[in-house]
């Protein structure tokens, strides 16, 4: 019978069929960090457990971490007990550890692909739901809570239900000034924030076959943000290139047979799927959240919508609270959002790529008067590096933007990058969520290339109007 | 984990769809490492002013002692801090009904006895309305609330892991054995994925 991708990857690592419809899973490797892992190494501890596979794990801390100089100490001390902690449990148990200020710690999902610690195929886990980045590689991830964090420690499985297949098929081309991350927000908004609830998304079809490995780890990576706890690309000449000579990826011999094995990895012709959405690439343009969830967004041409033409009074509720969060005006044009913050960075676009394109849009130019901070966080040291290398810091710096040390930073605000009470950002990360970027904070989600036109504006910009030699 | 079969309680009412785990527990209390005491940061701006004063319009502030909320649909969506289900459990919270729950959150509550039920949406406005405590029989799958009875749908090994308080972990090392075993064959199928002190081959 033909089968998913997903179906392939699941039914490699079924350990046991249980009698109530569940299967024991078997799990390659697991990404640790500061925040979610102390609860589950207290409790290994609790019960005198030993981790089953202590080299299947990669551990950093990346939440909590300051993205200023680094001044040899943290200053907020429940971060720097919570990075300390990490610290000694990784000592104690004998983990691969990046430590800040080290060239390979970044952002968990950014450093996974970087090192080659993920590979096509695996079941990779992390207690972080944009874990679902790493599917971008054709391996079946996902974020998982501490109990499952610790069970993963002491078994190296999970008990679950194998969740349905949906595929979001991308046709056409991207027109010009069109990324992937307008690419995934216009899919959420047309899913929804919970239409992938239950699924694994498979994204296919010419548009995704022509994208970069970067741009599918930032379409990946929102696929939660759709409610699918996994989405996924099916490997290729891509994906081996990109892995070819990354420091963990298989060498010699053994990588022939692991790239042999690889491309049996795609959707089987007539497979199945529960759900398929077709996407057209020329329905695509620079997308812009106006709301509190991610799936309320669209064109940056369009306005801020009425929520008197809603029908649905939940829907309109919700709407109506979001409108008001955000202090904007039914019908206002998004372009006359004025902006006081711009963050580029997170795991969704803090990538080399990610960097260029805005780069692009800033060079020779200066942010706006209005904005008060505009800062750009580099997703590891290897990637804060390259561009260092290439230039790109002397482009942010001379723009205006303060270019800093890699983190999560304000994509969830636990270190002290935030926003103030009412202040409005431009961001590049995943969740705009009521206070996601600090206490009555504004987000807008955005491309990095928005993110940079919204910064030389001052107000929210549609980015194709800051094209070069056109 | 304690044992769930029923719960009886005052309900509280949050009328609003995608509650998501940054309102549940806002980041800036996910920098313990503990599992305890988050009950009072549950919901914590919507909870308290800038000042840290409870606001007398939110409905837990109105009613403490509610062990059973309910909610608008896709509760718990975002992200996949367990610091979530810890703060509703710390707060008294032992179920919460809503018509459906994000993947993640739901797993979650589970592993804590936080016990998640799906009901249509008029089944939790018209138990809103009522004034009586709400019983849930988890065995017979039953909402009970003065003369009105819902019935639910549950996996049976979420209902399994409730009901006998399972320890997962403990459960899974009995199959032991069947983990060694699928590794090893696994690994000699799949030679690139050996890997030693975190570095592969």
């Amino acid at each position: 019978m033909p089968k998913t991708l997903y179906d392939k990857i699941w039914d490699r690592h079924v350990i046991r069929r249980f009698e109530d419809g569940t299967c024991l899973i078997y799990i390659d490797r697991h990404l640790v960090h500061e925040v979610t892992s102390p609860q589950a190494f207290e409790g290994l501890a609790l019960t005198h457990r030993p981790l089953w596979r202590p080299e299947s794990i990669m551990a950093t801390a990346d939440h909590n971490v300051p993205t200023t100089p680094y001044t040899g100490t943290i200053k907020d001390e429940e971060s720097r007990l919570q990075i300390e902690t990490l610290e000694e449990n990784c000592t104690t148990h004998n983990l691969l550890y990046y430590p800040p200020q080290t060239r390979e710690q970044g952002i968990v999902h950014i450093i996974g692909p970087e090192q080659g610690f993920t590979l096509p195929g695996i079941t990779l886990v992390c207690g972080d739901s944009h874990t679902s980045t790493h599917g971008a590689f054709g391996a079946l991830a996902f974020g998982i809570g501490t109990s499952d964090i610790e069970q993963v420690f002491a078994t190296q499985t999970l008990t679950m239900a194998q969740s349905k297949n949906m595929r979001v098929w991308v046709d056409g081309a991207l027109p010009q000034g069109i990324t992937a991350k307008d690419v995934i927000l216009h899919i959420i908004a047309q899913i929804g924030i919970a239409g992938g609830t239950g699924h694994v998304i498979e994204y296919a079809g010419p548009v995704i076959a022509a994208l970069s490995m970067e741009e599918r780890m930032a379409i990946c990576n929102m696929s939660i943000e759709a409610g699918a706890r996994a989405g996924m690309v099916a490997p290729d000449e891509t994906t081996f290139a990109y892995l070819k000579d990354k420091p963990m990826a298989p060498k010699g011999s053994v990588w022939a047979a692991a790239r042999a094995d690889w491309q049996q990895l795609h959707s089987d012709e007539g497979a199945k799927f529960d759900r398929e959405i077709r996407i057209n690439a020329t329905d695509i343009a620079p997308h812009v959240t106006w709301g509190t969830n991610p799936e309320m967004g669209g064109a940056v041409t369009g306005h801020v919508p009425d929520p008197a033409q809603v029908g649905d009074a939940v829907q309109r509720a919700s709407m109506e609270r979001a409108i008001a969060y955000m202090g904007l005006t039914p019908g206002m044009r998004l372009c006359d959002i004025p902006i006081d913050q711009v963050f580029i960075g997170s795991c969704t676009n803090g990538r080399l790529d990610d960097l260029r394109a805005a780069a692009k849009v800033l060079k020779g130019r200066t942010i706006a008067k209005n904005i008060k901070r505009a800062i750009v966080v580099p997703g590891s040291g290897i990637v804060k590096e390259a561009a260092e290398k290439e230039g790109i810091d002397r482009i942010f710096r001379d723009a205006g933007f303060e270019w800093r040390e890699p983190g999560c930073s304000m994509c969830l605000a636990m270190n002290p990058d935030r926003l103030e009470p009412g202040e409005r950002c431009a961001s590049t990360s995943n969740r705009n969520f009521e206070g996601r970027q600090g206490r009555e904070g504004r987000t807008h989600l955005m491309s990095p290339a928005m993110a940079a036109a919204a910064a030389i504006a001052g107000h929210i910009a549609d980015v194709r109007d800051f094209a070069r030699g056109t | 984990m304690q044992k769930v079969t029923t719960i009886t309680g005052t309900s509280a009412f949050l009328p609003i769809a995608n509650i998501d785990t940054d309102m549940i527990i806002p980041k800036q209390y996910l920098k313990t490492i503990k599992r305890s005491g988050l009950g009072q940061h549950l919901f914590a701006e919507m909870r308290y002013d800038a000042q840290g004063n409870p606001k007398p319009d939110f409905i837990l502030n109105q009613k403490p002692q509610a062990s059973i909320l309910l909610a608008g649909e896709n509760f718990g969506c975002g992200s996949s801090r367990e610091h979530a289900p810890w703060s509703l459990y710390d707060f008294g919270i032992r179920a919460v009904i809503a018509p459906d729950f994000a993947d993640i959150f739901y797993n979650n509550s589970i592993k804590n006895g936080l016990l998640p039920i799906r009901l249509p949406m008029d089944a939790v406005q018209a138990l809103s309305e009522q004034s009586q405590p709400i019983t849930i029989d988890l065995a017979a799958q039953k909402v009970i609330c003065g003369n009105m009875s819902f019935e639910f749908t549950i996996e049976p090994n979420h209902k399994n892991t409730l009901l006998n308080g399972m320890d997962a972990i403990a459960h899974v090392l009995q199959y032991k054995d069947d983990i060694r075993t699928f590794e090893q064959n696994y690994l000699n199928a799949h030679p690139w994925l050996v890997m030693k002190d975190g570095k592969n081959g």
